[in-house]
C-alpha cells in the first residue's frame, strides 16, 4: 500500500525539480548577453506550462503507460488526461513496486520532462524564434522525450529490459539534451558574428544564483528518483560529493590552463558534476560518486573548446556540460555500480563488462535517436515557419523585438523617471 | 572661460575630487566612459575562451573654469590622477565662448563659481 513517508518526500521532490528550470533560467540568463535575457526566461518559464499540459494530456502516457506491441519503443495513451490514473504504473513489480499513488509519480516526472527541453535554450539562445521553439517544444516532447523515457525509466521499455541503469536521468535528461542542442544548434546555424565576436556573458551573479538553484533542486532530481524516503539518503548524499568533486576538478583545470579559477568554471563544475552523477546516485559509493565527479568536471572543462573545433555554435555549452558529463556519469556505473537492491555489479567490483555494455549501448542509442530525430524536427520547423529571427532583430536583441521589454532600467536608476513626474532634486 | 575635461581611471575619482576641491573648485560633472589609448584593453576568460575587451572603463570628469584657473586646475589634475602606470589617462583644454547660470542668468566668468 502507500507509504506516506514516501509520498511526502516524492511530491517534495517533485517542487525541489520544477524549481531548477526557473534556477536554469537565472544559469542561462547571466550568461547570455543583455538584450537577450529576457528572451531566454520567458523560453525556460514557458516550457513549465506547455510541458505541463502536455505531460498530463499526452506525454506522460507515451513514456509510462501500457508499452504498445510488446516492444519497449512507447507506451499508449491509456493514461492520456490521466484517465485511469488509479491503476498502477506498469512494470513497476517487485523490487520496483511503488510505494506512492500513481499521480504523484506523474507529478515527479513531469518535473523531468520540463527540465530536459528547457535546456535546449542553451544551445540555440539570442537568435530562435518564440514560437518556433514552442513547436519544438511540442514536438520534440512527443518524438524524442517521450520515447527515450519509455526506453529507460519504464520497466517495460527496450533499455531498462536489457538491463541499463539510469538512476535518474543520465541517458533520459543529459545526454538527450545534450545531443539534441548539438543537433539544434547545427539547424538553426550560429549566431551573426561568432565566433570572431565571442559574445561574453552579461549577468555572472545571475549565473552563480542559479547555479546554486540547480544545485539545491538537484536533490529532488537525484533523491527523489528512489522514490521512497528511506532509500533516497544515499542519492542524496553521492550527488552532494560529485558536484563538489567536479567544482574542484574544472577550476583545477582552469588554474593550470590559464593561471586563474573563474567563477563561471565554478558553477560549470558544480552542474557538469551534478549532471555526472545523475545517472550512478543510486548505484555507487562515496568512493565512484568523487571518482565520477572529478572526471566529469575534468571532462566538460575540456569539452567546451570542442565547439571551437567544431565550429559549432552552442552558445552555452549544452553538449560539453550535459551531454558529456552525461556520457561519463552513465559509462562509468558500468565501471563503479555495486550490487545493491536495485543494481548490479560494474566492472570494478567483479561484476564482468556486461553492465557497461548495456551501458554504452544506452547511451549509443539515446544519442543516435535524438540527433537524428531533433535534427529532422527543427529542419521540418525551419521550412515551414522558420527557426531564426531576423538579421535585425538580433542584432537589436530578443528582448526588445520578440517581447517589447527591457530587463534593466538604468535611465530610472538614474534619476529620469522623475521627468514629467513634477520631481525636483 | 575654460572647459578642462579629464579622462581618469575610475578608482581616481575621489582623489581628484579632493584635489580640485582643495583647490577651489566649486563644481564639476562626471560620466562613465569607455575607451582606450596606448594602454589597449584586457582580456577576460569566460569557461576557457578569451575575450578581447577593447574598451576599458573610465571616468570622464568635465569642469569649466576662468581663463586665469585653468593652467592651475589641468596641473591639479593631472598631479592626482597619476599612477604611474599605463592606462592613467589624458587631460584637456578647451575654450568656451560664453556660459550661463541657468537659475540667475549670470554670464561669463560670474556663472563659473
Amino acid at each position: 500500500m502507500y507509504n506516506s513517508g514516501d509520498t511526502a518526500w516524492v511530491l517534495t521532490s517533485a517542487a525541489l525539480v520544477l524549481f531548477m528550470t526557473p534556477g536554469l533560467a537565472l544559469f542561462y540568463g547571466g550568461m547570455v548577453r543583455r538584450k537577450n535575457v529576457l528572451g531566454m526566461m520567458i523560453q525556460n518559464f514557458t516550457v513549465m506550462a506547455v510541458v505541463s499540459l502536455l505531460w498530463v494530456w499526452v506525454t506522460y502516457s507515451l513514456a509510462f503507460g501500457p508499452d504498445w506491441g510488446g516492444h519497449g519503443i512507447i507506451g499508449t495513451l491509456h493514461f492520456a488526461g490521466l484517465g485511469h490514473i488509479h491503476q498502477s504504473v506498469p512494470g513497476f513489480t517487485h523490487q520496483h513496486a511503488q510505494t506512492i499513488p500513481p499521480v504523484v509519480f506523474v507529478i515527479f516526472q513531469m518535473m523531468f520532462a520540463i527540465i530536459t527541453p528547457a535546456l535546449l535554450t542553451g544551445s540555440s539562445a539570442d537568435r530562435m524564434k518564440f514560437g518556433a521553439f514552442i513547436v519544438l517544444i511540442v514536438a520534440w516532447s512527443i518524438l524524442v522525450y517521450a520515447p527515450i523515457t519509455h526506453w529507460v525509466f519504464s520497466p517495460e521499455g527496450w533499455l531498462a529490459r536489457r538491463g541499463t541503469e539510469d538512476f535518474a536521468g543520465g541517458t533520459v535528461v543529459e545526454v538527450n539534451a545534450g545531443v539534441a542542442g548539438l543537433a539544434l544548434a547545427l539547424v538553426i546555424g550560429r549566431r551573426r558574428g561568432w565566433p570572431g565576436n565571442l559574445m561574453r556573458p552579461h549577468n555572472i551573479p545571475l549565473t552563480v544564483m542559479g547555479g546554486g538553484i540547480l544545485w539545491f533542486g538537484w536533490f529532488g532530481f537525484n533523491a527523489g528518483s528512489a522514490l521512497n524516503a528511506g532509500g533516497a539518503g544515499t542519492a542524496f548524499v553521492n550527488t552532494n560529493t560529485a558536484t563538489a568533486a567536479a567544482l574542484l576538478a574544472w577550476i583545477a583545470v582552469e588554474k593550470l590552463r590559464t593561471g586563474k579559477p573563474t567563477t563561471l568554471g565554478a558553477v560549470s563544475g558544480a552542474i557538469a558534476g551534478a549532471v555526472g552523477i545523475t545517472p550512478a546516485c543510486g548505484y555507487v559509493n562515496t568512493l565512484g560518486a568523487t571518482v565520477i565527479g572529478l572526471v566529469a568536471g575534468l571532462a566538460s572543462a575540456l569539452a567546451v573548446s570542442l565547439k571551437f573545433k567544431m565550429r559549432v555554435d552552442d552558445s552555452l555549452d549544452v553538449l560539453a556540460v550535459h551531454g558529456i558529463a552525461g556520457l561519463v556519469g552513465t559509462l562509468m556505473v558500468g565501471l563503479f555500480g555495486t550490487a545493491g537492491s536495485l543494481g548490479a555489479n560494474g566492472l570494478f567490483y567483479g561484476g564482468g563488462g556486461k553492465l557497461l555494455g548495456n551501458q554504452a549501448l544506452a547511451v549509443l542509442c539515446v544519442g543516435v535517436f535524438s540527433f537524428v530525430m531533433t535534427a529532422l524536427i527543427a529542419l521540418a520547423i525551419r521550412v515551414v515557419v522558420g527557426l531564426r529571427v531576423s538579421e535585425d532583430d538580433e542584432r537589436i536583441g530578443l528582448d526588445l523585438t520578440l517581447h517589447e521589454e527591457n530587463a534593466y532600467d538604468f535611465e530610472a536608476a538614474a534619476g529620469r523617471r522623475a521627468i514629467g513626474e513634477g520631481g525636483h532634486w | 572661460m575654460k572647459l578642462v575635461t579629464a579622462v581618469i581611471k575610475p578608482f581616481k575619482l575621489e582623489d581628484v575630487k579632493s584635489a580640485l576641491q582643495d583647490a577651489g573648485v566649486t563644481g564639476m560633472t562626471v560620466s562613465e566612459a569607455q575607451g582606450f589609448g596606448r594602454q589597449g584593453g584586457h582580456t577576460e576568460v569566460y569557461r576557457g575562451a578569451e575575450y578581447r575587451i577593447d574598451f576599458v572603463p573610465k571616468v570622464r570628469l568635465e569642469v569649466v573654469v576662468s581663463d586665469a584657473d585653468a593652467g592651475r586646475v589641468l596641473d591639479v589634475l593631472v598631479e592626482a590622477g597619476r599612477t604611474g602606470r599605463i592606462g592613467d589617462g589624458k587631460v584637456w583644454i578647451t575654450p568656451v565662448e560664453d556660459l550661463v547660470r541657468i537659475r540667475t542668468g549670470e554670464r561669463g566668468n560670474d556663472a563659473v563659481s
